[in-house]
């Protein structure tokens, strides 16, 4: 193999210049790899992560966008509606914060269907695909990524939250785990959008799929009010759907009372989402 | 070179492709090989296959039936050493445009397992290579349609592939961009790199393909080196060129059973093949004479590709209109 580069007699007739160690081809191909293996799938999908992030960092529009909305929300509802809301036991300030902060994990997942549906339709996907590297790099990347966003916006929410007159009533422990609890959900909606992102053609029909799935999963959950006052089969709804389950734990973790089971059921939600859509996912990046 | 001495085998091979999509039948049993070291241009108008191929013999597709082995493997049983033996440089350059040149070669690299010191070490040899040094550091969105090319062209060859397949390299680019692709391309297989190329372009597979393969509808309509192809028109051309369209068309009708046809884009145009001779050429004089058409200008020459490709598949117009379109849509996201 190494022998069909040998190329130290190449005569170079072109305009083209040629820095005299690169002269003589260098064998330089990969090694000899299943491409399967962990340490690879490892470092390939951290190379994904990388540029991901570097994306993120170059087009920092991205993440304010992805502010922006829950922000205008917060002051919406804190200022605008809240006054008229009423919810049991604790203060609205206090029980909208867990939800915005689940709604916006919501959307921002969205932005894990829309980074594939560009990459496959700038021809991007087709050159992973000829490359040597791990199978499941691509889509591992782009969930690695979003779910770094997701920590780093969270964090952004909770201090806007302290703004605007948010109080913890738990310890900083117990709030850490409520964030784990809100990543592990996002994680588990970037499988959704990563199949949405992989079944559309751009970005914009990305966003135009992702919206009508995650609309009725936020807006019809108790992320912004008491489901008591919905008609009840919207109220049936609201109470048992992974959004308003997110919101459940993320409000026990921070403002207290009974906590483990309202967490045991949003992680049950996250980790059956996920072992139901991630192989999915792959199986679809692997035929398209 | 002691290459063919040390590389025997054909470095792609094709074997009865068959590919299709729904009702499309993209492929329909396509068998070629390209021998280590010698460039293939694969030649055919938007939608002849052309991709279909390429995308089979870079794994990313599977063929409906048939095989194909790269480098010596095959494409169904060992993707992955394929994978390893390859360059893709695509039709639409698959650059991503929020990294740099740098970073763009350098994730390439990596991808393809090279340390980080080797990856960074050809990313900036492959920039100087292709004059890209200076936007080394710029992220890729502010590259012109040619930069983004070279740059797609020379993440193809981070790890100095033995076999590279180009589909359609220089689709909608500018001829100073083209003339500056071509110059790259042929350099590369003076270095004795098996090279797989898909154009519309005539041209381009007259300047670089060693061999070129005319492919329609998913099947190989004709095979050989460019003067081979040239030759299977038989001698020489004749153009004659009308005053309006009408009295062209006119004579495309009334010459038919002369192969008459239309050039490329030029409706007032009309040429033939003249297997007869002097004889073939008072004939059609007479014809004509006899219609009452009259030729504006009388003009011979030997055949060229173009000539071929449109005895052959008579859609040269329908691939020139999608070039153009190609070339918009590349503006628009420049």
């Amino acid at each position: 193999m190494n022998t069909s580069l040998d190329t130290s007699n190449a005569s170079d007739a072109t305009t083209l210049s040629r820095p005299a160690s690169s002269v003589a081809a260098r064998p330089m191909l990969p090694p000899i790899t299943d491409g399967s293996g962990i340490r690879w799938a490892i470092q390939d999908t951290l190379s994904m992560t990388w540029r991901n992030l570097t994306t993120i960092r170059r087009v920092p529009q991205l993440l304010v966008f992805g502010v922006v909305q829950p922000v205008i929300f917060v002051l919406m509802f804190r200022y605008v509606f809240g006054g008229a809301i009423t919810v049991p036991g604790a203060s609205y300030v206090d029980f909208l914060m867990p939800g915005i902060f689940v709604q916006t994990v919501s959307f921002g997942a969205i932005n894990t269907a829309v980074g594939l549906a560009e990459d496959k339709n700038k021809g991007l996907l087709e050159r992973l695909r000829s490359l040597p590297m791990s199978r499941s790099a691509v889509l591992g990347g782009r969930v690695f990524a979003d779910t770094v966003r997701n920590v780093f916006i969270i964090v952004l929410m909770l201090l806007i939250g302290f703004a605007v007159g948010f109080r913890t009533h738990t310890n900083v422990v117990m709030v850490i785990a409520g964030i784990g609890v809100l990543v592990l959900f996002g994680l588990a909606l970037a499988w959704l959008f990563a199949l949405i992102g992989l079944s559309v053609t751009n970005g914009e029909a990305a966003q135009a799929a992702a919206f009508p799935i995650m609309a009725p999963l936020v807006f019809a959950s108790n992320a912004f009010v008491d489901p008591s006052s919905m008609p009840g089969w919207l109220q049936a709804w609201a109470r048992h759907q992974p959004v308003s389950a997110a919101a459940d734990a993320m409000r026990a973790c921070v403002l207290g009372g009974p906590t483990a089971s309202k967490v045991l059921i949003s992680v049950a939600w996250s980790l059956g989402i996920a072992a139901v859509l991630a192989p999915i996912a792959v199986r679809r990046y692997r035929r398209t | 070179m002691t290459l063919t001495a040390t590389s025997p085998g054909p470095a792609i091979v094709a074997d009865g492709l068959v590919k299709s999509f729904g009702d499309v039948h993209a492929l329909q049993g396509v068998s070629f090989e390209v021998p280590t070291g010698t460039v293939l241009g694969l030649l055919g108008p938007n939608g002849a296959g052309k991709t279909t191929a390429v995308r089979i013999l870079t794994t990313i597709l599977r063929p409906d039936a048939g095989r194909a082995s790269v480098a010596g493997y095959d494409v169904a049983a060992a993707p992955h050493m394929v994978r390893r033996s390859i360059g893709l440089a695509g039709q639409y350059a698959a650059v991503d445009e929020n990294l740099t040149g740098h970073e763009n070669l350098f994730l390439v690299g990596r991808l393809n397992h090279l340390s980080k010191a080797n990856a960074t070490q050809r990313a900036g040899e492959l920039l100087d290579q292709f004059h890209l040094t200076d936007a080394a550091n710029r992220p890729a969105r502010t590259y012109s349609g040619g930069m983004r090319r070279r740059l797609d062209l020379a993440a193809a060859l981070i790890t100095h592939p033995p076999v590279l397949l180009l589909d359609e390299p220089t689709t909608g680019l500018d001829p100073a961009s083209r003339q500056d692709l071509w110059g790259v391309i042929a350099s590369l297989v003076s270095d004795g790199t098996t090279v797989l190329l898909t154009t519309q372009y005539l041209e381009e597979a007259d300047r670089l393909a060693d061999r070129i393969i005319v492919i329609d509808h998913g099947k190989i309509a004709a095979e050989g080196t460019a003067a081979e192809l040239k030759a299977t028109l038989g001698a020489t051309m004749v153009a004659l060129q009308f005053d309006d369209t009408a009295a062209a068309q006119s004579a495309v009708e009334l010459l038919a059973d002369l192969q008459a046809t239309h050039p490329p884009a030029d409706p007032f145009t009309v040429t033939l093949p003249l297997f007869g001779g002097a004889g073939t050429v008072r004939d059609v004089l007479n014809r004509l004479h006899d219609r009452g058409l009259t030729v504006g200008r009388f003009d011979l020459h030997e055949p060229t590709l173009d000539d071929v490709f449109l005895s052959l598949t008579g859609t040269l117009g329908s691939s020139l209109t999608a070039g153009s379109n190609a070339s918009q849509k590349e503006q628009v996201s420049a």
